[in-house]
């Protein structure tokens, strides 16, 4: 019956203040939720006796009561009421959910805690903030909701990844919170945003309890179930939306471009490409027009049938999603349906069963993206001064030579482009809670994930150009099959007392094995029939594969865990609360003896205001102080990193064929261990007036070491640079995150009509590098072509900060150029950058004089939230803020005649004319030497969503059987402000060396929506 | 109250024996269909396979090639602007310094084939089978093939005797001296020549006379010309291998108008006569810019190909490796090997109406003819630029000559000299009016002009300029007493933290 969307807080109904006599009268009335709708099966009880009665499928109740009692009502997930009797005979009781509730029930792993007795950092998004934000995946609901989480995307395009960092970036392996959904370990991103009810997110050692995987912090999902005693109820949801660039770059068109390259050409000494500008220029071919697409549609729909008898709840639901992109249309699109069941049972008094069964399934098509190859950044390189189409109407070859191998037409690159995927999945877990005694409980889970995905990807034969790296002269078709499958099973007990009253103690102690396993197949077939992608299958493409290659391939994989874990947690009289745990795992991702991993926590809590000496304060209504501190662990890193395999590529050519051999592959690493973090977090809750504002307040300390680094950069002595070698995993340092969260949230319902929350949350982190093993610094990230490494893990520094050149303005001129240190390699020219001689010596080299010139991680994050409702009506509005994050421009192609963007019309073309903006040239320079000068502060402020919606009167669309009807427009991504050059201030590739490399990243998409939410 | 005690204590009891049945057996699964490095070479094969991984970066070394070329006074970077590849273009210009991505690759790529050679060595007495001792001079021979490779470049590098490196020797085994790598250079050839057969098995195969003629070499460049001499007089002895002739070209061929010269860099000449040891390569598999130590092609023809170029015999490449104007007039008239050298595109285009290329960095009109790609197959693999299959004939017979005449010469034995010198200048000019007459010094300048005309772009004049000590006075921009060594790549310096010392005055 939780169907608030909107309307979250009411108040209780007037309180009559009449006095009567003791005598039996009959009472009757109504229940009704916060929307004013009937609640079936309330229970109501005669305070202080065992007399009660229910409501029924309407909400109303009748039974005989002394005039001078109290009722008190009750609904599972509302609040309770107690009205004094007084001699009425008429009580109507409106009841109001306890979502926000002290009495909120928390998942904290193994178990669950009222919020009032949490004691770790523990931040919860529900399915109300859920409905608003219509995050096409789940992870964007992080983002500005919950203190401590920076959700960035690696990609805008339809159904690509997002990162998820907990407080900051710590690791430099895997750096993915362990999701676990109801129990079992899961996928955040596959899940339908509208099957879960709260996201809870542990971000502390409170997570401890699971041990190995919780270094990066743990969300729980806990997914919609019905409710007991209720009715059967239908939900639907839909919108349909258009989808737009969020952002396009301002580039030159023809005529500027001419210009600009005559000037760059006759600097560089060389002839002018345009000896005569011709005034037929004009403004050319806007290539990222041609490209992007407008009113790009997108369309959800979904269905939720759920309720319950006083044994049994259930809940089904199924959805669909279709959302093409805003580049390529449906050669990039994502469609994702889902369905599930859940089916929650007491089988007798002692036995509960548990289910949830989820089936996912997708398909997805994309574009190249996120590199010098991708259509968007051949959409921003190529000269405006070539026209789309040829005179016989075909895409247009592109020149190489000075246009370079790379840069071919984007619009024939999307007609050329083939692919798809197909992902289906079928997860879920079974629980059993045996109450083997009063105060014991045997609970197992088994939870299990079985997922097939096909690929296939059609390379015709084409020819973008004289020389261009795309050409194909031979048709292929490459198709994939994976399996990925994982169980788990939990059986652990829990024990619940309370002693005299005033102790309670929960001791819960159990195992977990855990295992995923799988295998993947590929192969090729090439000669494609016809050139087209209706006949590209290996069953059609029968030509013979290139002599000494073989076109197929396979892997396999079984990796595990075994855990051991207990909890104790103690509480007097709710006031003083302690909790310990333990955990030891065992992981194959090491070798013998290093295998096991233990991690202990402890986490304590004070609530304040219980105290006698604290009294009864009007302002402050709660306050608790609370803290933790504990290990936890990482093994998120490629499998059998201990052991030194034969993968490698090893052919050679005798008597004219391709023999193949053996060789080894990545360089082993057999001392790899458990990473571990230090988590450390003092917490303070507080709620003020009545409970309308409410405050979290956390300082941490998270302390990652022996932190697991993949594919690390070691000396070229080892081999790893050999064909299909690659770098260790190693356990390369530490490193610390320490930082401030405070989160403020304001709510009040100010009249029947009117009622407001507002909602703030900031964090700061400062990321400091305190320790590497065996090596002054570990490299990562590329920039450029042929340039040294960009990022720099170092002690003393932000993690995969920016290792480069400090820029000092412009030389204006030779006398300039004579006073100033001299440039090591090419001569630096009157207009080139002027780099800092860091240490003095007179010289300018990459050796001695690069430096931090930037880092990646922001140094505040924070969301800003409003929420209303007047009448019929609701607004709200979401946004996030990043401060402090720096971004490398790498998108811009080095072909000298490359297309712009705008800000080099700014640029030296004479003394004084420019400090910063170096002067063109087709000449050698230095000018493209990683510095500061392609380091920008992208810090922005995002829009993220903003929705306007009305509901119709109960009284009005009740009669159709509706409950609610709700009718919405909003805006996702609907601005950003920046003053980022490139396309997204807020993307990332996630790596924590080598992060906030922009190597021209696909815009989010702005998307406009118009809604139904529609209940029965 | 005990009661429940002691069914909880019961039930503790039963889930911790439940779980303990699994115990840490479970987390001890095998690697399912994998071969462990550690516990292989178990047979022959075995041997047989990781050999082939150990051949496989010869590939690589095109960039030894190619940027030997681009350092030596016979060729300009080129490519398509000054900012292409910036590791040639500072190479070229003489201005390179410890941060170059070009020879980082070729300290990476040079030491993963030590690695994969000493993979071998260090199981060298695990198995036992008949034919053992090819395959480990094979791998002895491939590994003193690196190891020159990466003395001629770097000088004195680390070396782990028949062990492979493993973490940490990068801060504790110093860099030897180049005399410690010469003198494993010479132990590994020794027993190569001396053990395998002097014939190939397959086409590719090191053979006991490329062992000889790579020893001979090792020799001549630390000035052992006693030792020199002998060993290539060995070699020469065999008479396995000949100068090409006209006896050996094809009617078709002949009609072409090729000479016995020419023919060589052709396809229909690769693994000839001449040829004691070629490094072999396919246009079958295809590859990019990314993986270039993965391309089973030349990655060095295609990026010394004319740009854009359209019309007959050759085909599109990337404008490197572009032949000087000083080395295009060095030729003497009448030398027949100037037309198979240097491609010169102001005759080539007239005489091939339809022919066309564009111009780009550097251009001088010249390509270098011997290994720019010829007209592509339509099978090949792409990237087509990457994927040329032209072998580099790595010692040629008329190379052997050369170095034996110098090192007969340095050793007293003029005749022996002036007889190898001019069986290499007759083929050139095709008579037998161009022979040397002189003798002492006057000889040794003219063997050392003869080496620079015979091998034009084929990857060697820079290092003979140096150990000639002539690099100074022929290269622009070289710097005595610093240039004769390439710098160690700055991550390698890093990474060593202090153990490694670099170059001199970089």
């Amino acid at each position: 019956m939780k169907l608030t969307k909107l309307f979250i807080f009411c108040f209780l109904s007037v309180l009559f203040s009449v006095y009567g006599q003791a005598q039996d009268l009959t009472i009757k009335g109504k229940v009704v939720d916060e929307n004013g709708l009937p609640i079936p099966g309330a229970s109501i009880l005669i305070k202080g006796t065992t007399k009660a009665t229910s409501s029924d499928l309407d909400g109303n109740y009748q039974f005989k009561a002394d005039t001078n009692g109290t009722l008190v009502f009750s609904f599972v997930g509302y609040g309770t009421a107690q009205e004094a009797i007084k001699g009425r005979t008429i009580i109507d009781v409106k009841l109001n959910p306890e979502s926000q509730s002290l009495k909120e029930v928390v998942v904290i792993g193994y178990g669950s805690q009222k919020k009032r007795e949490v004691t770790g950092a523990v931040s919860v998004v529900d399915s109300k903030a859920l409905d608003i934000l219509k995050p096409i995946r789940i992870e964007q609901a992080l983002q500005g909701t919950v203190s401590g989480v920076n959700v960035t995307t690696t990609s805008g395009s339809p159904g690509a990844k997002l990162d998820i960092r907990i407080r900051g970036i710590a690791t430099n392996g895997n750096a993915e919170p362990l999701t676990i959904i109801d129990g079992y370990i899961g996928e955040l991103g596959l899940l339908n945003p509208n099957d879960i009810e709260t996201l809870t997110v542990l971000k502390d050692a409170q997570a401890a309890i699971y041990g190995s995987a919780a270094a990066n912090g743990v969300i729980l999902v806990t997914t919609k179930t019905g409710k007991k005693n209720s009715k059967g109820k239908l939900t639907f949801n839909t919108y349909t939306g258009f989808q737009e660039t969020s952002k396009t770059l301002s580039t030159l068109n023809a005529t500027q471009y001419a210009a600009l390259l005559n000037e760059s050409y006759a600097n560089g000494g060389r002839a002018l490409p345009y000896p005569v500008l011709s005034s037929t220029l004009g403004k050319g071919t806007d290539w990222q027009n041609e490209v992007f697409n407008k009113g790009v549609p997108i369309i959800s729909h979904d269905l939720t049938f759920s309720g319950g008898s006083d044994k049994i709840t259930y809940a089904v639901s199924g959805s669909h999603l279709d959302q093409e992109g805003i580049i390529g249309g449906d050669k990039s699109d994502f469609l994702r349906n889902t369905a599930r069941v859940s089916l929650n049972a007491d089988v007798s008094d002692r036995l509960k069963l548990k289910s949830n069964v989820i089936y996912t399934y997708f398909n997805r098509r994309t574009l190249l993206e996120n590199g010098n190859a991708s259509v968007l950044l051949n959409a921003v390189n190529s000269p405006s001064v070539i026209a789309p189409y040829d005179n016989a109407g075909n895409f247009s070859q592109f020149p190489g030579g000075s246009l370079g191998n790379e840069i071919i037409n984007p619009l024939a690159q999307i007609n050329n482009t083939y692919n798809s995927y197909n992902f289906k999945q079928i997860s879920g877990n079974f629980g059993l809670d045996y109450k083997l005694l009063k105060d014991f409980v045997i609970s197992s889970n088994l939870g299990f994930k079985s997922a097939n995905s096909e690929s296939k990807s059609f390379s015709p034969i084409v020819e973008y150009g004289s020389g261009k790296v795309f050409n194909i002269p031979r048709s292929s078709v490459n198709q994939n099959t994976v399996n990925d499958n994982n169980y788990s099973f939990d059986l652990f007990g829990t024990y619940t007392k309370t002693i005299a009253n005033d102790h309670k103690v929960t001791a819960m102690i159990g195992n977990t094995i855990f295992k995923e396993y799988g295998n993947g197949l590929g192969g090729a077939g090439y000669d494609v029939p016809n050139n087209s992608w209706d006949f590209a299958d290996i069953v059609l493409a029968r030509g013979i594969p290139p002599v000494g290659s073989n076109p197929s391939s396979s892997y396999i994989y079984d990796e595990r865990r075994l855990s051991y874990f207990t909890r104790v947690q103690y509480d007097y009289k709710g006031k003083y609360l302690l909790s310990g745990m333990y955990r030891r795992d065992s992981s194959t991702k090491f070798g013998p003896g290093n295998k096991v991993g233990y991690f202990p926590s402890v986490t304590g809590g004070w609530v304040i205001s219980d105290e006698s000496f604290f009294g009864e304060s009007k302002i402050i209504n709660f306050m608790k102080l609370r803290g933790s501190y504990g290990l936890v662990g990482n093994d998120k890193i490629p499998n059998n990193g201990y052991i030194s395999q034969l993968t490698g590529e090893a052919e050679y050519v005798f008597d004219g064929l391709i023999t193949q051999g053996r060789a080894i592959g990545q360089i082993p690493n057999p001392n790899l261990k458990w990473e571990q973090g230090r988590k450390i977090d003092v917490g303070l809750d507080v709620n003020l007036l009545n409970n309308k504002i409410n405050i979290v307040a956390d300082y941490f300390i998270d302390t990652r070491e022996d932190l697991l680094i993949e594919k690390i950069p070691v000396s070229g002595i080892f081999g790893g640079a050999a064909p299909g070698s690659s770098n260790p995993t190693i356990n390369a340092g530490e490193v610390r995150n320490e930082g401030v969260e405070f989160a403020i949230n304001y709510k009040n319902q100010f009249s029947d009509n009117f009622s407001l929350n507002l909602g703030y949350n900031i964090t700061l982190l400062k990321n400091n590098v305190t320790q590497i093993n065996g090596a002054d610094f570990i490299e990562g990230g590329a920039f450029g072509i042929g340039q040294l490494a960009p990022s720099r893990m170092q002690v003393g520094h932000a993690m995969g900060y920016f290792y480069g050149l400090k820029t000092n303005g412009l030389y204006q001129n030779q006398a300039d150029i004579d006073a100033q240190p001299f440039q090591n390699g090419v001569a630096a020219q009157a207009g080139d950058i002027r780099y800092v001689d860091q240490n003095g010596d007179g010289t300018i080299t990459l050796e001695k004089d690069r430096t931090d010139i930037g880092d990646p991680i922001p140094e505040a994050t924070m969301g800003f939230n409003v929420q209303m409702n007047y009448k019929g009506f609701d607004f709200s509005m979401y946004t996030f803020a990043s401060l402090g994050n720096d971004m490398v421009r790498n998108f811009e192609s080095i072909a000298d005649n490359a297309n712009r963007l705008t800000y080099v019309l700014d640029r030296w073309t004479g003394e004084g004319t420019s400090n910063s903006v170096p002067r063109v040239t087709t000449g050698a320079n230095t000018n493209r030497l990683f510095s500061d000068y392609f380091v920008e502060d992208a810090s922005y402020l995002r829009i993220q969503n903003m929705q306007l919606g009305y509901s119709l009167k109960p009284d009005m669309i009740q009669k159709a059987g509706i409950s609610k009807l709700r009718l919405y427009v909003a805006a996702n991504n609907l601005y950003t402000f920046t003053k980022y050059k490139g396309y997204d201030p807020g993307a990332s590739n996630g790596k924590p060396i080598g992060g906030g490399i922009d190597d021209g990243f696909y815009p989010i998409p702005r998307t406009y929506m118009l809604g139904l939410n529609i209940n029965f | 109250m005990k009661k429940y005690i002691y069914i909880t204590l019961a039930s503790l009891v039963f889930i911790t024996t439940a779980t303990v049945s699994c115990s840490d057996e479970f987390v001890d699964r095998p690697v399912e269909y994998s071969i462990d490095a550690e516990n292989y070479f178990n047979s022959k094969s075995d041997y047989e396979q990781a050999l082939i991984g150990a051949y496989d970066l010869l590939h690589s070394s095109f960039i030894n090639v190619l940027m030997g070329e681009i350092a030596s006074d016979n060729t300009f970077a080129g490519g398509n602007g000054p900012n292409d590849v910036p590791g040639y273009q500072s190479v070229d210009d003489m201005i390179h310094n410890p941060v170059n991505a070009q020879l980082k690759q070729l300290w990476d790529w040079m030491f993963a084939g030590v690695q994969r050679a000493n993979y071998i060595l260090e199981f060298k007495d695990k198995t036992d089978f008949d034919g053992k001792n090819q395959i480990i001079a094979q791998a002895r021979f491939l590994r003193a093939y690196y190891h020159f490779e990466l003395v001629k470049w770097f000088g004195g590098i680390p070396m782990n005797g028949d062990k492979r490196f493993s973490t940490g020797d990068e801060k504790s085994i110093p860099r030897s001296t180049a005399a410690e790598v010469y003198a494993s250079i010479e132990a590994d050839l020794l027993y190569a020549s001396q053990n395998l057969s002097p014939a190939a098995a397959e086409k590719g195969r090191a053979t006991s006379g490329a062992a000889l003629a790579l020893l001979g070499k090792a020799y001549l460049y630390q000035g052992k010309y006693a030792q020199a001499a002998t060993t290539l007089e060995t070699l020469i002895a065999t008479r396995n291998y000949r100068l090409v002739t006209t006896a050996d070209l094809t009617p078709a061929q002949i009609t072409a108008g090729l000479t016995p010269f020419g023919s060589i860099f052709e396809e229909a000449g690769e693994n000839g006569p001449e040829s004691v040891f070629e490094i072999q390569y396919t246009d079958t598999q295809g590859g990019s810019y990314d993986g270039l130590q993965a391309i089973e092609g030349n990655v060095a023809v295609g990026f010394s190909g004319p740009f854009g170029y359209e019309g007959p015999v050759f085909a599109d490449g990337n404008n490197f490796n572009l032949p000087t104007p000083k080395i295009v007039n060095a030729f003497e008239a009448g030398d027949l090997r100037k037309e198979v050298t240097i491609l010169d595109m102001a005759t080539w285009i007239p005489a091939n109406p339809g022919t066309s290329y564009t111009k780009q960095n550097e251009d001088t009109g010249f390509f270098n003819r011997k290994y720019i790609p010829r007209k592509r197959r339509t099978e090949a693999a792409g990237d087509v630029k990457l994927t040329s299959p032209n072998n580099y004939r790595a010692i040629r017979y008329a190379d052997v000559l050369l170095m034996a005449a110098e090192a007969h010469n340095k050793t007293g034995n003029d005749a022996k000299a002036q007889q190898y010198l001019n069986q290499v200048r007759d083929r050139a000019f095709g008579d037998i009016n161009h022979r040397i007459t002189a003798t002492g010094s006057a000889l040794n300048d003219f063997i050392l002009t003869e080496r620079r005309m015979e091998l034009v772009g084929e990857g060697h004049r820079f290092f003979d300029l140096v150990r000639t000590g002539k690099a100074a006075s022929e290269i622009p921009g070289f710097t005595a007493g610093k240039n004769e060594l390439f710098p160690i790549p700055l991550e390698e310096i890093q990474f060593a933290a202090g153990n490694w010392a670099q170059n001199p005055k970089y």
